[in-house]
C-alpha cells in the first residue's frame, strides 16, 4: 500500500487511479473484494445450517433460540433417541472406523510396493491407482453393485458390500499421500540400514515405517473423512434400512422429512469429519517442522491432488 | 474388479460371460432411445447444466486462485484454509444448507423481498434450472479451485514482470503470460469438476426433485434401484462411462506428465 502512496502524491485523480492501476506490486482490490465475498458465499450457508440445528423451535428459517433439544433433549425427535438418525449415526462411524482400520495399512502396502518396483508392468499399476479418483463415483458404485449382486453373491448388500467398497475407492488416497511421502524420503535410509546388516524386513520395520509415520497417520484420518463422506457408493451398495448412513439419510430426509434434527446429525457428521481433517493437517505439519520445511503443512495439503 | 463397468448385464439382467453369445438388444434400444428419444433431451440437458456450471464455476474459481495464489501475503494460509473447508463438508449437508435457504419463507426470499426485487416468495426448490446450475456451482467450485490454485503458484512471479518490464500493460501481461501458463491448470480444474458433475443425481434431486430437471446419472439410479432395470441401468452406465472416458484419459494423462516432471 505504501509504495502506492509514494508514487501517486500530487496528481489528478485519474493519473492517480492510473498508477494505481499499473503497479504491479499493488494489491488488487476487486479480487480482494471478490474472494472474501466467495469465502463468505461458501461458508455462511453451511454455518446457518449448523446454527439451526441448535434452533429451539421447529423451523428451519426462522431462529426461535438455543437449545440443544435436537442433539439429545428431545424424548422422540433428537438425535439421540430418534432410532433411525441413531442408527444412520452409528453405521456411519462403524464403516468409517472399520475401513480406515482396513484401508490404511493395505494402502501403506500397496506404496511401499509401488514406490520400490520399477520392473515391468510398474508404470501402469502407478497410473490404474489413479482410476478410481477420476471415476464418476456413479460409474464405481453401479460397478461395485452389479458384481456383488451378480458375480460375488457370497458378498451381501448391506455393511459388508459398503465395507468392501469403502476400502476399494479409499485405498487410492492412502496410496497417494504415502507415496509422495516415500518420494520425499527416497531409498538411501534404507540401503544404509542394510549396509548395516538389516534384512530387508528389518528395514522396512525398523526404518522405513517409522519415518512414513506422519503420512500413516494422516492417512488413517482422511481414510476416516472420506469413508464417513461418501453418499453414491453407500446408498448403491446399501442393503436394509440397517445399513443407512448419516449421508444417505440427508438425501432422503431433507425434502421428505426436513427437521432441526437432520441439521443437528449433518453438524455431527461435519464435526467429525473437520475433527479427523485437523488432526491430519496438524500431524503432518509436525513433521514438517521437525524437518525443517519452509511454508505450511495446508499448502501442502491444498496441493495434493485429491 | 473395480473398474467392472463393462460387466455385460444384457437380456433380463443375468450376466452372459461369452462376448459371441451377448445380446445386444438393451443396448440398442438406450442407444435409439438417446438419439430419438427422451433420453437424448435428459442427456442434452445434462450436457447443458455442466457446461454452464463449469463456465460459472470457472469466472468465479479463476478470481479466487489468482488472489490467493499471487496476492493474498500474510492471509494465504487462512484463505487456503477456508477454501479448503468445503471439501470436509458433506456435499449433501452443502446442499441441505441450500435447502433450508431456498424454501419458500427461507433467508433467500425473506432477503429479496425485504430489498424488494421479489413481490412474492418464489417457489425455488421445484423445477427451477437455475436453482440446480446454482447447487452445481456451489458444490464442484473448491474442486476447480485448487488444482487452478497450483497452476497459478507455479508460476514465476519474474515472468510477468519481465513481460510488464518489456512494454506489456498489465492486461496484455495477463492475457498473454499469466493465463497462457496456467492453462493447464484451467483444463485440469475443469474436467476434475465435469466428471463428478456427469455422475450427479443427488444436486437435482435435492434442490429441485422433479423430473423436468433430471439429470443423465439419475435415469441410472432410478434403473439400477427398480427390480428389473438392472440391464438398462448398466447400458446407460457404459454410455456414460464412454462419454467421459475421453474425459478421464486427458485428465490421467496430465496428471501422469506433471508426476514425470515432478519426479525429474
Amino acid at each position: 500500500m505504501s509504495a502506492q502512496v509514494d508514487t501517486s502524491g500530487g496528481k489528478t485523480p485519474l493519473a492517480r487511479l492510473q498508477t494505481w492501476w499499473s503497479n504491479p506490486w499493488g494489491r488488487p482490490r476487486f479480487l480482494v473484494f471478490f474472494t472474501w465475498l466467495y469465502v463468505l458465499w461458501s461458508l455462511v450457508p453451511v454455518a446457518i445450517a449448523v446454527l439451526f440445528g441448535f434452533n429451539a423451535g421447529r423451523s428451519r428459517s426462522t431462529w426461535q433460540g438455543f437449545s440443544l433439544r435436537w442433539y439429545y433433549q428431545d424424548p422422540d425427535l433428537s438425535v439421540l433417541h430418534d432410532p433411525s438418525l441413531r442408527d444412520a449415526l452409528l453405521q456411519s462411524l462403524k464403516l468409517a472406523g472399520l475401513t480406515m482400520l482396513i484401508a490404511t495399512p493395505l494402502g501403506v502396502a500397496l506404496a511401499i510396493g509401488l514406490a520400490r518396483w520399477s520392473g515391468w508392468g510398474s508404470r501402469p499399476a502407478n497410473f490404474l491407482m489413479l482410476f478410481p479418483l477420476v471415476t464418476p463415483e456413479i460409474v464405481m458404485g453401479v460397478s461395485l453393485f452389479l458384481v456383488f449382486v451378480y458375480l460375488f453373491g457370497f458378498v451381501q448388500l448391506g455393511t459388508q458390500a459398503q465395507l468392501l467398497g469403502h476400502v476399494t475407492f479409499t485405498i487410492s488416497y492412502v496410496v497417494i499421500i504415502v507415496r509422495g511421502r516415500l518420494f520425499a524420503v527416497g531409498r538411501e535410509y534404507e540401503e544404509a540400514a542394510m549396509d548395516l546388516g538389516a534384512s530387508q524386513w528389518q528395514a522396512i520395520k525398523m526404518v522405513l515405517l517409522p519415518m512414513l509415520a506422519p503420512a500413516i497417520w494422516a492417512s488413517l484420518m482422511i481414510a476416516f473423512a472420506i469413508s464417513i463422506d461418501d453418499f453414491v457408493i453407500t446408498a448403491f451398495l446399501m442393503g436394509d434400512q440397517s445399513s443407512v448412513t448419516i449421508p444417505v439419510k440427508l438425501y432422503s430426509a431433507a425434502r421428505a422429512a426436513p427437521s432441526p434434527a437432520l441439521n443437528a446429525l449433518a453438524s455431527i457428521l461435519l464435526f467429525a469429519s473437520m475433527l479427523a481433517i485437523t488432526i491430519a493437517i496438524l500431524v503432518m505439519g509436525r513433521s514438517r517442522r521437525e524437518e525443517g520445511a519452509q511454508g505450511s503443512a495446508v499448502e501442502d495439503f491444498a496441493r495434493l491432488d485429491l | 474388479m473395480a473398474m467392472g463397468v463393462s460387466d455385460p448385464i444384457f437380456g433380463d439382467s443375468l450376466p452372459v460371460w461369452n462376448p459371441l453369445r451377448w445380446d445386444p438388444s438393451t443396448f440398442v434400444e438406450v442407444l435409439d432411445d438417446l438419439f430419438t428419444g427422451q433420453l437424448g433431451v435428459v442427456f442434452l440437458r445434462t450436457l447443458a447444466y455442466v457446461a454452464a456450471a463449469t463456465v460459472l464455476s470457472l469466472l468465479i474459481g479463476y478470481p479466487v486462485a489468482y488472489y490467493v495464489a499471487r496476492h493474498a501475503g500474510r492471509y494465504r494460509v487462512l484463505l487456503l484454509m477456508l477454501i479448503i473447508a468445503p471439501f470436509w463438508i458433506n456435499y449433501l449437508m452443502r446442499m441441505l444448507a441450500w435447502v433450508n435457504l431456498l424454501t419458500t419463507d427461507g433467508y433467500v426470499n425473506q432477503i429479496l423481498m425485504f430489498v424488494g426485487a421479489l413481490d412474492a416468495p418464489r417457489e425455488w426448490l421445484v423445477g427451477k434450472h437455475e436453482t440446480v446450475i446454482l447447487g452445481l456451482v456451489y458444490g464442484y467450485v473448491p474442486f476447480l479451485i485448487l488444482p487452478l490454485f497450483a497452476a497459478l503458484d507455479r508460476i514465476d512471479q519474474r515472468v510477468i514482470e519481465a513481460a510488464r518490464d518489456l512494454g506489456a500493460s498489465p492486461a496484455q501481461a495477463f492475457l498473454r503470460v499469466t493465463l497462457p501458463l496456467s492453462s493447464q491448470g484451467v483444463l485440469a480444474g475443469c474436467v476434475i469438476i465435469m466428471l463428478p458433475m456427469f455422475g450427479d443425481y443427488y444436486t437435482a434431486t435435492l434442490l429441485s426433485g422433479s423430473p423436468k430437471t433430471n439429470m443423465i446419472a439419475k435415469l441410472i439410479e432410478q434403473n439400477i434401484n427398480a427390480s428389473a432395470g438392472g440391464s438398462t441401468g448398466a447400458a446407460l452406465t457404459i454410455v456414460l462411462m464412454v462419454f467421459v472416458g475421453l474425459l478421464m484419459t486427458y485428465y490421467l494423462y496430465s496428471v501422469a506428465r506433471a508426476t514425470r516432471e515432478a519426479r525429474s
